[in-house]
């Protein structure tokens, strides 16, 4: 069990002073300086070495990502981008974060921005988040204020600026070369890799695109030691994670566990259950929308971590967890998150384009059952075709939990076709 | 708005307060990368028109950031949250994704209907209210939730929707945030971390 000592978050319900005289207390901006005389190359080793695996959904190490980045800056600068874009249906962690704990924030761009020689940081809000990026204003105004960042952050002799740039509510932007885009002011079409952002990224300068949760909790592994969060959770899936649990348990809640913490575990003690019992789970969508979801047979095993949830055929994601009781009409659930997929993607490959709009039209035939069952595998067929021919993984997203819901409750689908069929021949008698 | 005659406005221009703030964000882009702007000056643009972006505000914002007036329809026309049209005064934005639909935002949505008089994409006769569907909003825990200008309301139910509602026809602020006990994102059955006496790393301030 964690013990409160060791949650990064220790002010995530916002019951202490979100200010920098609170924050300071909680033990944040606490030798910071120190920090970063330490140099470039020990703080990128020492998040290498902690296992920090990034927080946004893909799960890439983020020392290792740092150390994509060039050496030293040529003629053009770097750039840390800090990705709080959150709208993976299901996920709310980032919100938490910027106006709960943003000094935390400030203070993990600068560390990260320092580690791959960037002078100024931009951070991307999603644009709904308005008391959000307002909290985070005022702490950046404050570390400004302070001395703690700007022409000599924290009397270091690193300039530092750091500077809140708001979406405008397109999902796509989450994806980091959406996210680029848009931060030069255009659509948020995802580019073409190669190149990667390290090499060419914001106006062509060589950029870091991290999670906003992959960055708050450097300072914090900086300060305690990289053996401290790689002896939390398990190998390869280590330190603490902010689980966000919606749906049908008692007491939906954000909270900061160990990484790999049982599944069942994370609903029991922190959400009072799942509404009606445990006996009452249907499925889960364990990492956000994208994923796909998981029957209670594979939910009473499953570890919440990255290769726990990869095994069981789904995926750690957001670690957003959607919990669904016996009474949800998963078909419907799934057509709702194509009807999602279908609205958010941005038009330019033309599989996803037209893929989310077809397989959003045939869930929702299905959805009523008005449907052939042969057109669930044609259905199926049409996923594996959007699947992995796109530039950006919105086609994937939108393919997945339709694979998920087929793979796990056919049967539900069929029968529901049948009872179509059924009333439709009743009503012609 | 829209004015009496019905057309949209020919011109625009920022006032005077919202030229520094222009100024202000232009400046956070390096030299000659102005065009990243574009999206808080159509923010600031939406928000002096009365919460929608005529033709001749992205144009007046197209001039300022040298843009090629196409480049800015594309984005004012990309990002769901630059509204093309006329919209009301309180822009109800209700969540019906899959975390806020397990909690009943068809309820909630209903609720709204009923109380308005009108469905999604639609504008209440007095202009008072504009009711929209949204994707999901990123309050998930507090579901179901819906936003209403720059504020969210959640863990919503057919009573709080509408007692938020009438708050507003009769021209108050209701309360933002959870409609029921809880302050934020916790747990309502009461906390089940953060409750250790506050030592060196994991101190709390009570005292703030």
């Amino acid at each position: 069990m964690l013990k409160d000592r060791d949650r990064v978050f220790t002010n995530i319900y916002g019951q202490g002073d979100i200010g920098l005289k609170g924050a300071r207390r909680r033990g944040d901006w606490d030798k910071t300086k120190e920090l970063i005389e330490k140099g470039r190359d020990w703080i990128i080793e020492e998040v290498k070495h902690s296992g920090l695996r990034g927080r946004g959904g893909a799960g890439f190490g983020t020392g290792m990502k740092w150390s994509f980045m060039p050496k030293k800056p040529g003629r053009r600068p770097h750039y840390l981008v800090v990705n709080a874009d959150e709208g993976e249906p299901g996920t709310c962690k980032d919100r938490e974060i910027l106006r709960r704990e943003p000094h935390k924030v400030v203070e993990g761009a600068l560390l990260s921005a320092f580690a791959i020689g960037a002078n100024t940081a931009y951070i991307y809000v999603r644009g709904e988040y308005c008391r959000e990026a307002e909290a985070l204003r005022r702490a950046i105004g404050e570390a400004h204020d302070a001395g703690l960042i700007g022409k000599d952050a924290c009397g270091s002799g690193w300039q530092f600026d750091f500077h809140i740039h708001r979406g405008g509510g397109a999902y796509v932007c989450g994806e980091e070369s959406g996210l680029l885009e848009s931060l030069e002011g255009r659509k948020g079409q995802p580019r073409m890799k190669p190149p990667f952002p390290a090499n060419i990224g914001l106006y062509g300068c060589p950029t870091t695109v991290n999670n906003v949760e992959s960055i708050t909790v450097v300072p914090t592994i900086l300060r305690r030691g990289a053996d401290w969060f790689a002896g939390l959770g398990r190998p390869n899936n280590t330190g603490t994670k902010l689980f966000c649990i919606s749906g049908h348990v008692n007491n939906p809640c954000t909270v900061e566990d160990q990484m790999s913490i049982p599944l069942r575990e994370l609903i029991d003690k922190h959400c009072g259950g799942v509404r009606g019992g445990w006996k009452n789970l249907k499925a889960v969508i364990p990492g956000g929308s994208s994923v796909p979801m998981i029957p209670k047979s594979v939910c009473d095993t499953v570890l919440m971590d990255f290769d726990s949830l990869k095994e069981a055929g789904a995926g750690l994601g957001t670690a957003a967890v959607i919990v669904m009781d016996q009474s949800t009409d998963v078909i419907r659930g799934i057509a709702r998150l194509s009807r999602f997929y279908q609205h958010e993607s941005c038009g330019q490959c033309t599989p996803c384009r037209e893929g989310t709009g077809w397989m959003a039209r045939m869930m929702a035939r299905l959805a009523e059952g008005r449907a052939s069952v042969e057109e669930i595998d044609l259905l199926e067929e049409v996923t594996r075709q959007v699947e992995g021919h796109t530039i950006c993984a919105l086609g994937d997203a939108a393919a997945w939990p339709i694979q998920g819901l087929i793979r796990h409750f056919r049967p539900e689908i069929e029968q529901r076709i049948a009872d179509y069929q059924a009333a439709q021949s009743e009503r012609a008698a | 708005m829209s004015g009496e005659t019905g057309m949209p406005p020919t011109d625009f221009a920022f006032t005077s307060g919202n030229k520094k703030l222009a100024k202000a964000a232009v400046a956070k882009y390096p030299k000659g990368r102005q065009a990243s702007a574009v999206m808080p000056l159509l923010f600031l643009a939406q928000r002096q028109s009365g919460g929608w972006l005529p033709t001749a505000a992205m144009e007046h914002v197209a001039g300022i950031l040298d843009m090629p007036p196409i480049r800015v329809y594309e984005v004012a026309t990309f990002y769901s949250m630059y509204n093309l049209g006329p919209v009301g005064k309180h822009h109800v934005q209700v969540c019906t994704n899959l975390s806020c639909w397990l909690m009943g935002s068809d309820e909630v949505a209903d609720s709204c209907r009923k109380t308005l008089g009108v469905d999604f994409g639609e504008t209440t006769e007095d202009g008072l209210f504009t009711l929209s569907e949204v994707e999901c909003l990123g309050a998930c825990v507090n579901a179901p939730m819906m936003q209403i200008g720059d504020d969210y309301f959640e863990d919503l139910d057919v009573t709080a929707t509408e007692g938020i509602l009438n708050v507003l026809k009769g021209g108050g602020t209701p309360k933002p945030g959870p409609q029921g006990a809880r302050e934020g994102c916790e747990p309502a059955g009461g906390l089940t971390t953060l409750t250790e006496k506050p030592e060196a790393q994991g101190e709390r301030s009570g005292e703030a």
